[in-house]
């Protein structure tokens, strides 16, 4: 165990845990470059982006509502409500960080990425998340994400579509897996339910990234409602 | 490889952005109280919004992404996590080929 708990061992632990979210992010990187540079975005500036936003979600988004000259104002906007979501998932994944260093929390949180918040809290479940593991989930997927993003602002056009051989699921896929890795009983089902319920609502009549906020809050009010239900009848 | 001030400006507006909804959750887990239900609830939120990343794909695109969806869970039952995601990648390739 005394094998486990050492930084390089728990850095490598991370690289391996957060492999298929590598060959998942690759795909999809390429095409936000090559979507960039269609929008006439230099692969400087493309990799500029990436690199510090690292936000996907709204990065795409950004490319959809993008004008010439850039609206920093539109572009920040936008960024904003995509990432909304973020606040929620700092704010569970900070109570699961007691062996982060106050400084070191900050920094671990501007890497916090979806894909990296929902390995966190997987690896939180079941182990003490430790920082050497949380670098090595974040360093290969930062630089894949950078990397891919700027081979596909550079291929730009020659690249196919995704969909044909089926890529653009890996990223649903592997949220499958984390969730049914979140499965506690029938609490947890009734999140499920009222999360999912809420989401195809709110993504049938509202456009945009609207239903991941509407999901969130009806799962988080669910949880709240049951658990005050309990108390009353304890 | 050019650089242009408004695209800088724009970046750089979506970066701030960013880091203050990453940050904003940590700052607000200082100052509110965490209680025995505050933790229920905030416990719930990582299956909450993994769901409802998912939940159009998986009900409302079509058959072919419902149907991978539904074997992507089943089989991670059994399956290791890059197993099951080359099981869902191939299903709905298979499905979409098929004209699902």
């Amino acid at each position: 165990m005394l094998q486990q708990s050492r930084p390089a061992g728990e850095f490598k632990a991370g690289m391996r845990a957060i492999f298929p979210l590598i060959v998942a992010v690759l795909p999809i990187g390429l095409v936000f470059g090559a979507v960039s540079a269609t929008k006439g975005l230099s692969p400087l500036e493309t990799t500029l982006m990436s690199a510090l936003v690292f936000a996907g979600g709204s990065q795409f988004v950004a490319m959809d509502i993008w004008t010439h000259p850039a609206s920093w104002i539109g572009a920040g906007f936008a960024a904003l409500l995509v990432n909304v979501r973020h606040l929620l998932m700092s704010a569970s994944i900070g109570t699961k960080m007691q062996s982060f260093s106050g400084t070191k929390r900050y920094i671990a949180m501007l890497f916090l990425a979806d894909e990296i918040w929902a390995m966190a809290e997987f690896r939180a479940g079941t182990l003490r998340l430790t920082p050497a593991w949380y670098a090595g989930i974040v360093t290969p997927f930062y630089l894949a994400w950078v990397g891919s993003s700027l081979a596909g602002a550079l291929l730009g056009a020659f690249l196919g579509d995704p969909a044909v051989i089926g890529l653009d699921f890996a990223f649903p896929a592997v949220f499958i897996v984390l969730v049914m890795g979140f499965w506690k009983g029938p609490e947890t089902g009734a999140v499920l339910a009222a999360s999912g319920i809420a989401a195809v609502a709110v993504h049938q009549f509202v456009p945009g990234v609207w239903h991941i906020a509407a999901g969130a809050l009806a799962g988080l009010a669910t949880a709240f409602w049951k658990g005050r239900a309990r108390e009353q009848t304890a | 490889m050019t650089l242009d001030l408004n695209t800088l400006l724009a970046i750089l507006s979506m970066a701030a952005a960013t880091i203050f909804t990453r940050v904003g959750g940590l700052v607000l887990i200082r100052y509110v109280k965490i209680d025995e239900r505050r933790r229920t609830a905030i416990e719930a939120i990582p299956p909450a919004v993994l769901m409802a990343v998912i939940a159009p794909t998986a009900f409302a695109t079509g058959w072919a992404e419902a149907l991978a969806c539904a074997a992507t869970a089943i089989v991670s039952r059994r399956l290791p996590m890059l197993a099951s995601v080359v099981v869902g990648v191939a299903t709905v390739a298979l499905l979409r080929a098929a004209g699902l």
